[in-house]
């Protein structure tokens, strides 16, 4: 008996939901924001869709209509990865220099 | 080129990493750590990515040059936004996720035989079942992103904006794209596929422009969540354990996130994410505001209420940020202190 690929992919998809459910719990109000910011960086984790969708290719052209969806694909994603991660970085520099203050 | 058993191991550390990154963002000892676990998650995803397609040829250049292009637009926006824009920031970024998702899906629509999906014309059942729900969530978060950041730009009024039988319209739009999925799946025409894509950009749209303003964080944090849910659609159909893992995460996450910030707030969750019934419950509370006015005094009266009160309560809001009034706050508490 062969377990179908899907099943497992399935699996790993469900297991990943109940992760996700649990580790953002027991968040400090303070750093809503921050993990919104971060969780959206993560989501650009697309990013690797548009690269395979960017190479692939059946012929010989490489800017098939189907690859240029890839490549406007990776550009929308990059904005999102480095905006995403250091609009991050700076919100939690302002959480550092409060600290700094308050001490 | 590295095989795929290999690359599945990497894409399982970029999901640890990831896990990790949300994990840190939960404290503010580990914040930082965590912000850099995703990064290190994310360089991981990409390059192995490129390992797996393994197709070194001219197209990889120009991979490369779009991954620039891009990076150093997201760069510049995010050190010359002022902190205040945060929130619309956030939600703009949202409605890129959420476009890639939608051409990714388009891609392997048009393609696919490149992705092992079968023929165009042709292409496997599941396989489309899972890029149109993939496509339909990204335009779905697309367009509720981009009014989400009119909203909060103040380009568009942040007071919901209800019709009659908007539920009524919302519920068909949402039976239309199961249906056009259903026709998608049976004929494999395009032009499914296509309207299907038109009327879930036009239910983002319309899921959005009732909320208020105040819920945008909720409804930011929500719109993430589903861009999330889009990833993993599309990873079931690419197969890839990396998109299926971290939308998976994104999206579960995501939904919490706006559980836990909607209970902060006090509004019930299933109001807010169902759009117009929370129009019903703003109204309401503009009429409880008409019965208790809001008393406001200029600073000499302020000041002269506060020497008198035996306790008071501070209530920073968004006026504070705007304002950049913390430190004047703060010196106003030490000398209220001292009395």
């Amino acid at each position: 008996m062969e377990i179908d690929p899907f099943i497992f992919r399935f699996s790993i998809f469900i297991l990943s939901i109940f992760v996700g459910y649990y580790v953002v719990w027991s968040v400090t109000p303070s750093l809503h924001t921050p993990l919104m910011s971060v969780t959206n960086a993560i989501s650009s984790v697309i990013i690797v869709g548009a690269i395979i969708a960017a190479l692939a290719s059946s012929s010989n052209n490489i800017f098939e209509t189907s690859n240029i969806f890839g490549f406007l694909a990776i550009v929308l994603a990059a904005v999102n990865i480095f905006g995403g991660f250091l609009v991050t970085q700076r919100m939690l520099q302002m959480y550092k220099k409060k600290k700094k203050d308050k001490k | 080129m590295i095989s795929a058993n290999l690359s599945a191991i990497f894409y399982l550390i970029s999901g640890i990493l990831f896990i990790l990154a949300l994990r840190g963002l939960s404290s503010p000892e580990t914040s930082r750590q965590g912000n850099f676990f995703g990064i290190l998650g994310m360089i991981i995803a990409i390059t192995v990515t490129f390992l797996t397609v393994g197709n070194f040829s001219t197209a990889i250049n120009y991979v490369l040059l779009f991954l620039v292009i891009g990076g150093a637009i997201g760069a510049f926006i995010a050190f010359k936004i002022p902190m205040t824009a945060m929130p619309e920031l956030v939600a703009g970024f949202h409605s890129l996720v959420g476009l890639a998702a939608v051409f990714v899906a388009i891609s392997a629509f048009l393609n696919p035989q490149a992705f092992n999906l079968g023929l165009p014309g042709d292409i496997k059942l599941a396989s489309l079942i899972e890029m149109s729900i993939g496509a339909a969530v990204g335009a779905i978060t697309f367009s509720g992103s981009i009014i989400a950041f009119l909203k909060l730009r103040g380009i568009m009024s942040g007071s919901p904006i209800t019709f009659i039988g908007q539920h009524f319209v919302n519920l068909i739009l949402g039976i239309s794209i199961f249906v056009l999925i259903y026709y998608l799946c049976t004929t494999q025409s395009e032009s499914f596929f296509w309207s299907m894509i038109a009327i879930s950009f036009l239910i983002g749209v319309l899921l959005i422009i009732p909320i208020g303003g105040a819920d945008m964080p909720v409804v930011i944090s929500m719109l993430n969540s589903y861009s999330g849910w889009a990833a993993a659609g599309i990873g079931f159909t690419l197969e890839n354990t990396a998109l299926i893992i971290t939308g998976a995460l994104v999206g579960s996450s995501g939904a919490i996130l706006s559980y836990i910030m909607c209970k902060g707030m006090n509004r019930s969750f299933f109001s807010v994410i169902l759009g117009g019934f929370g129009g019903d419950s703003t109204t309401s509370k503009e009429k409880k505001k008409d019965q208790k006015p809001v008393k406001s005094g200029n600073a000499e009266d302020a000041a002269f209420l506060l020497k008198n009160a035996s306790s008071v309560i501070i209530v920073p809001g968004y006026g504070m940020a705007v304002a950049q009034a913390q430190h004047a706050l703060r010196e106003m508490v030490d000398a209220l202190k001292k009395k």
